[in-house]
């Protein structure tokens, strides 16, 4: 890990240009785009990214336009990480033959939901099994949006989706949003984090952590998606808040296994009575308007149990208690 | 499809992109588009990090921001998150 | 003509010849996953990687879907990327076969060819292989060790050739082939290295109109691999048709070039005639069954019977008129499939041949043998009975069984 922490402000981020660039075709409010746009902003020099396939994928790359200011390359969807594990392989065997410059080239893989929980979980542990350096950023809609809302183990319990969708007798997903993070965490690999963009610093800052340790780091991004969500895509930076401060997503990241609350989900620790209801939060989103049905109370009451249980273990995780410090 | 579209032979091999798309102009996506009122703006840069499009520009050595409503697809993500409410969404003219 | 270079006579089988021919061929990244019987080529390799005897990146992933999207991606970083696998495991990469091919990434992989499941069978057949026919890779067989060596050595050429640009994967028959000990003439490093040479890449237009290298690269980024809709996908298919032609041509030139070094040299490189000069009754063949096949025309002609045999050595591209020319006199053909195509009327080989003859001068009885599969052995009687059913078809003047199961229990 690095002695010296990159120190940036609001004016460094905004003055570098862009390296995922205007005119793709991400619907109006898209988090995900946010989330891109802004790590693009992190990165340190040379880079070369790899994407699964997915939105940002498909919205990113019509031909014959490109958004990509960086070397980039798609093959498929299982395969962001393991793209990145050939590209790394190759940049370290050229550079040792002298074909190419010596300089550091970072390799960056994104993918969404789909590509990192569920079709792309293999090759992801397989790359950080091998010690690969790169880092893998997965943005969590929480569905596979870009075919058209179905369920992803990354969709939380009760969320509904066109493949779990909220009917009489079944109402939304039943099981639970798979803990991607604690699963990366138990690979005993260097890096892992999470973060949600409305918190651009922590999440900025951990892009730069990723991407300067050696071997495989992982960052899971919260990132709302007005379309998928049926919330409003005004809100989409604002969810992102609403997320932290009601618990649903902490934010934390794991040194080589020490797990360590980070700053905005630290202040809901330190005064847990400001700690927001999930109602606060699921209230505004199409796909959890069911829940607010009387015959879903249960439902909802199930979500707060569940939104507290995973605080608490994120707390014990991270040696914190939910008393004041 | 216009006749602009390459045959074959013209394309580069392996699908390599041939334009960057700030060539495609998003901007006519727009119903509501923001304004914004440099009185209460503090410059305080939030909109130009949280745009997903990279439609609101930072401009240092003026010290204050634009938007490029080549690009703005009129989300409301600036108006909804500015500080000051300095920005308001206004329906878009044609 | 310069003199045929130095070899040594080595004792290999198939699957170490191969993995010796990447040793000497200055590859970059392997990214593997055993597989029987194409287990010794990574075993082998891991030794030389382990013993420091090879420059190269050996990424052990998790499986054969990761392996071809680590190499493809190797190669599109700039890198010679070699892989191996069979059966199953080519099945399981079936998808990303179609993206490298598609991002024209010259991956060179060997095939130890084996029968896919169900039931499982870890013994040699093609139904691994030419269930991949339409995936825009060029496939070539070998007829023994001393030829996978060689053929691996040549594909590296054959697909970076800038007017190919397609991977390559070359077949040996499991068990048959992969693990059957032979003498194997090998060439020095130092001069396989100058075969290879190192890999030259093409400019490419990128979308900030410079010309460059066709590989990632930050200093000129360049976006592979994007989505392509309805107005653009049937153009890039187009092209990787035009790179088959080219590389009918360009099979042909590495086949002579490696032949002025080696002394050695397959047919013209996409076929390879055997006493078809004046032959009434011939068989098609691929792979090792060739050998067998070899002996039987050699005793057949001995009996007077005017006997030939071509060998496919390249599928893919199909040498449309050198089969043609091939066949321009017999009267009689076998196309011996070793896979099937279930409820298509044949063997893919009997498809194909047949097909292309159809517009032959000269239309030729053409019927079809499949055998061998799930590494059924078959026996040069069984192999000499597909001759005398051929005579049987001259004499009568016509086709009783278009299709034939040589040593099926019927």
């Amino acid at each position: 890990m690095t002695s010296q922490e990159w120190k940036f402000t609001i004016k460094d981020i905004a003055e570098k240009p862009d390296l995922f660039l205007s005119g793709h075709r991400a619907c109006a409010g898209c988090g995900p785009a946010t989330v891109l746009r802004l790590i693009m902003k992190a990165t340190r020099g040379p880079t070369i990214v790899t994407e699964a396939t997915g939105c940002m994928e498909v919205i990113s790359s019509i031909y014959p336009y490109t958004s990509w200011g960086v070397p980039w390359l798609h093959t498929a969807f299982e395969t962001a990480a393991s793209n990145a594990s050939g590209i790394e392989a190759a940049l370290k065997i050229m550079k040792r033959k002298g074909r190419i410059g010596q300089e550091q080239v970072d390799v960056i893989a994104f993918a969404g939901d789909g590509g990192t929980y569920d079709i792309g979980i293999q090759a992801l542990s397989g790359a950080v099994e091998r010690g690969h350096d790169f880092l893998f950023v997965l943005y969590d809609n929480e569905a596979y949006m870009n075919t058209g809302i179905q369920r992803s183990g990354g969709t939380p319990h009760g969320a509904a989706t066109t493949t779990s969708p909220a009917g009489s007798v079944i109402p939304g997903k039943l099981e639970f949003k798979k803990p991607i993070a604690n699963i990366m965490v138990a690979h005993d690999m260097p890096y892992v984090a999470t973060a949600s963009p409305y918190y651009w610093k922590d999440m900025l800052t951990k892009v730069r952590k990723g991407l300067e340790v050696e071997g495989p780091a992982f960052l899971h991004v919260f990132a709302p998606c007005p379309r998928g969500w049926r919330s409003d895509p005004a809100k989409s930076m604002e969810y992102s808040k609403l997320a932290v401060e009601t618990c649903v997503f902490p934010v934390w990241e794991s040194v080589d296994g020490q797990c360590k609350l980070s700053t905005p989900s630290k202040l809901v620790a330190l005064a847990p009575q400001k700690k927001k209801p999930v109602a606060d939060y699921l209230q505004g989103q199409g796909r959890f308007r069911h829940m607010f049905k009387p015959q879903n109370k249960k439902l909802l009451e199930e979500v707060q149990r569940i939104t507290d249980e995973r605080w608490e273990r994120v707390l014990k995780k991270c040696g914190e208690t939910s008393k004041t410090a | 499809m216009t006749s602009q579209e390459k045959t074959w032979k013209e394309i580069a091999p392996a699908g390599v992109c041939s334009k960057s798309s700030t060539g495609f102009l998003t901007g006519d996506w727009k119903t509501y588009m923001p304004v914004r009122d440099p009185a209460k703006c503090t410059r305080c840069l939030q909109c130009v990090l949280f745009c997903p499009d990279g439609a609101i520009l930072w401009h240092p050595e003026k010290g204050d921001i634009s938007f490029d409503y080549n690009y703005c697809k009129g989300c409301g993500i600036c108006a909804n998150q500015c500080p000051t409410s300095a920005i308001t969404m206004k329906l878009a003219q044609e | 003509m310069q003199s045929v270079a130095k070899q040594e006579t080595m004792a290999l089988a198939g699957d170490q010849a191969v993995a010796y021919a990447v040793k000497q061929s200055d590859v970059d990244v392997v990214a593997a996953y055993p597989i029987t019987p194409q287990t010794i080529i990574v075993e082998k390799f891991s030794e030389y990687v382990a013993n420091g005897e090879v420059e190269t990146e050996f990424v052990c992933v998790e499986s054969e879907h990761s392996a071809m999207a680590a190499s493809l991606a190797a190669s599109a970083t700039g890198a010679r990327a070699f892989t191996a696998t069979a059966s199953a495991g080519l099945a399981l990469m079936h998808e990303m076969l179609f993206v490298t091919s598609g991002c024209r990434a010259p991956v060179v992989m060997a095939v130890a060819n084996r029968a896919l499941s169900a039931p499982l069978n870890i013994h040699g057949d093609h139904s691994d292989s030419m269930a991949q026919r339409d995936s825009g890779w060029i496939q070539m067989y070998a007829e023994n060790a001393q030829e996978a060596y060689d053929s691996v050595i040549q594909a590296f050429r054959i697909a970076e050739n800038s007017g190919v640009l397609l991977p390559v994967m070359v077949g040996l028959d499991g068990f048959t082939l992969s693990h059957t000990l032979e003498n194997v003439e090998a060439l020095s490093d130092a001069d396989i290295k100058a075969f290879v040479g190192i890999r030259k890449l093409p400019n490419v237009l990128t979308h900030e109109g410079k010309n460059t290298a066709f590989r990632l690269d930050p200093a000129n980024p360049m976006t592979m691999g994007p989505i392509a809709l309805q107005n653009y996908y049937f153009e890039f298919k187009r092209q990787q048709e035009e790179a088959m032609k080219n590389a009918l041509d360009v099979i042909q030139q590495v086949n002579s070039g490696y032949a002025e070094v080696s002394g050695r040299s397959y047919g013209d490189g996409l076929v390879e005639a055997y006493c078809l000069e004046d032959a009434e009754v011939a068989a098609i063949c691929l792979g090792s069954t060739a050998g067998t096949m070899k002996t039987v025309v050699d005793a057949l002609r001995q009996d007077g019977v005017k006997a030939g045999l071509l060998r496919l050595r390249t599928f893919r591209p199909l040498p449309v008129e050198q089969i043609r020319s091939a066949l321009a006199n017999v009267k009689a053909v076998a196309v011996m499939d070793k896979s099937m195509s279930f409820g298509g009327n044949g063997g893919p080989v009997f498809h194909e041949v047949r097909h292309l003859l159809y517009d032959a001068d000269k239309r030729p009885y053409v019927v079809n043998y499949i055998y061998g599969l799930g590494g059924r052995d078959t026996s040069p009687t069984e192999l000499r009975s597909i001759y005398e059913t051929l005579q049987g078809i001259l004499q009568a003047g016509r086709v009783e069984t278009p299709i034939h199961y040589l040593g099926l229990r019927e």
